[in-house]
């Protein structure tokens, strides 16, 4: 046994032979901890509601993470009393399954987002986004009124979807076909909806988001995706204190 | 190669290495850093004991605790519902009127209210409650809705054209954008608002606007434009104006007919927290 510590001169002279050890050691640490998350049962929850991303609030996404809001937002609602008692009920893993990548964030120079849908008019939120401090005196987040002047691009919202498939969201190939469609129907108002509502679900808003109904506007896609955000999962029927959702 | 010898200058102990010459001292690490070092190893042990921490196949060790930050908050929350019991119990019992007219409950609805409030509402009605454009004032007694208690109350909990079931809704056409009317009959129909506001306009424009004012606005903002609570139809007479006073914004809002939303909180808040909320916002506007 003593021998063995002895030995070490073998790996210190060969590099290849250390690098080869070292990563055998590193990837324990990686077996141990990362492995288990992709199949034990504690760690995925079954939660009813939550659904892809419709492609406007996709487009609305990339909007969000082409201007780095989660630099300053988090999307994680932790489970500590202050938080719940401010933004609502804890996030739920679950309930960010479909972001590729997360947007928990790390920093909240802003209030956390994860709840924000439905909290505020589309109005506000295009107030807001315009001219921050316009409804918020004292905040210092940068104007984004340039997004309801740029026109959403819309010549790859299909492919958006198609990427999207490729690291594991469920969208179906009627999904992708129609992805462009549903784009212009959810923003307005007035479009024949049924189909759809048939693939996102009755719940999904369809609405003039950025109040210009004469363009789709980036603006349109953002609002849209922030009003979506923490609906998806109906928290009345939810039960937190059951056993199997107390982990 | 491997040969402990004593260094001369200082008197240590080398390990026996030895790079061209040069050879390592073999000093002890300092004990309070062994210490330190001992005491977190241990200090992990115990909490492997104690608290969630190893993954296995089927599970993970549970720990000898039974911590779960899940159950805790939830153990926190139901504390802080303790804590909060007896007020709360006292707001959920009473009507409105009751908690209006007890001196003490009131006081303490409007400390949960303004609490609330604050958090909440203030984004858009200011933190004052004082509103912005587009964003009603709620520290006077001018009203687009019902502005009784029970009527603040129910605009809480399914708010303005919210999309919640309930919600309170009218629209105010886009006179103009949809083509309504002409963009000269809107401009004769905003020297017929100035005039019902006690302001200077053009006497005959205002002439021609009394028909077209009587067909498309009565109905809403009744004859002598004072406004509907039932519909949200706001007093024209007054000088309180959601989207500006000014001749120029006061056209605008007939040519595009902006109809603010308001969501609604009853899933947000539970009940005797919408109670204190319309006791505070009733109070603030005076209480009438």
């Amino acid at each position: 046994m003593k021998n063995i510590w002895k030995k070490h001169g073998v790996l210190e002279r060969r590099s290849i032979l250390l690098t080869v050890a070292i990563l055998v050691v590193v990837s324990v640490g990686g077996l141990v901890e990362i492995a288990p998350l992709f199949y034990l049962e504690s760690t995925i929850e079954k939660v009813k509601g939550v659904r892809p991303y419709t492609p406007l609030e996709l487009a609305g996404r990339d909007i969000y993470i082409r201007e780095g809001c989660y630099n300053c937002h988090s999307q994680m609602i932790r489970p500590l009393r202050d938080e719940v008692e401010r933004y609502g009920h804890y996030s739920l893993a679950a309930e960010s399954m479909y972001d590729h990548p997360f947007q928990w964030g790390s920093k909240r120079t802003g209030p956390d987002l994860a709840r924000v849908g439905g909290k505020y008019s589309d109005d506000w939120h295009r107030d807001h986004l315009i001219d921050p401090r316009s409804v918020v005196p004292e905040s210092v987040m940068p104007p984004y009124a340039f997004l309801s002047g740029r026109e959403l691009e819309l010549k790859d919202v299909q492919a958006k979807l198609a990427a999207m498939t490729k690291v594991g969201v469920p969208y179906t190939q009627d999904m992708i076909d129609n992805a462009k469609a549903d784009l212009m129907t959810q923003a307005d108002p007035f479009a024949p909806a049924r189909d759809f509502k048939g693939r996102y679900g009755e719940a999904v808003l369809q609405r003039d988001f950025d109040g210009d109904p004469a363009r789709l506007t980036e603006m349109d896609a953002l609002i849209a995706y922030m009003q979506m955000l923490g609906t998806l999962v109906d928290f009345s029927t939810y039960e937190a204190e059951a056993p199997e959702n107390l982990r | 190669m491997s040969k402990r010898e004593t260094d001369e200058v200082t008197g240590v102990e080398t390990t026996g290495h030895e790079w061209d010459g040069i050879k390592e001292l073999d000093n002890p690490l300092p004990r309070w850093w062994l210490w330190v070092f001992w005491a977190c190893v241990a200090y992990a042990i115990v909490y492997w004991i104690l608290m969630p921490a190893w993954p296995g196949i089927n599970g993970y060790t549970k720990g000898v605790m039974g911590h779960s930050d899940r159950a805790q908050v939830a153990r926190e929350l139901e504390t802080l519902r303790e804590v909060r019991g007896e007020g709360a119990a006292r707001l959920t019992n009473a009507t409105l009127q009751e908690i209006e007219a007890d001196p003490d409950l009131q006081q303490y609805a409007l400390a949960v209210g303004q609490s609330v409030f604050g958090d909440n509402c203030a984004t858009c009605h200011g933190v004052g409650g004082a509103g912005a454009k587009g964003y009603p004032n709620l520290l006077d007694d001018i009203w687009l809705w019902d502005g009784t208690l029970d009527g603040i109350h129910q605009t809480l909990q399914v708010g303005i054209r919210s999309g919640a079931e309930g919600a309170r809704f009218s629209q105010m056409p886009a006179f103009g954008r949809d083509q309504l009317l002409t963009s000269a009959q809107i401009n004769d129909l905003t020297e017929l608002v100035m005039v019902l506001s006690r302001r200077e306009a053009d006497q005959e424009a205002v002439g021609r606007a009394r028909p077209i004012y009587a067909e498309q606005c009565a109905s809403c903002h009744g004859a002598a434009g004072l406004g509907d609570h039932t519909q949200g139809a706001p007093n024209l007479t007054d000088a309180e104006w959601l989207y500006g006073a000014s001749r120029e914004e006061i056209r605008t809002q007939i040519w595009s007919g902006r109809n603010g939303v308001m969501p609604a909180w009853a899933g947000r808040f539970d009940d005797e927290t919408l109670k204190a909320l319309a006791v505070y916002v009733h109070a603030n506007a005076g209480g009438r």
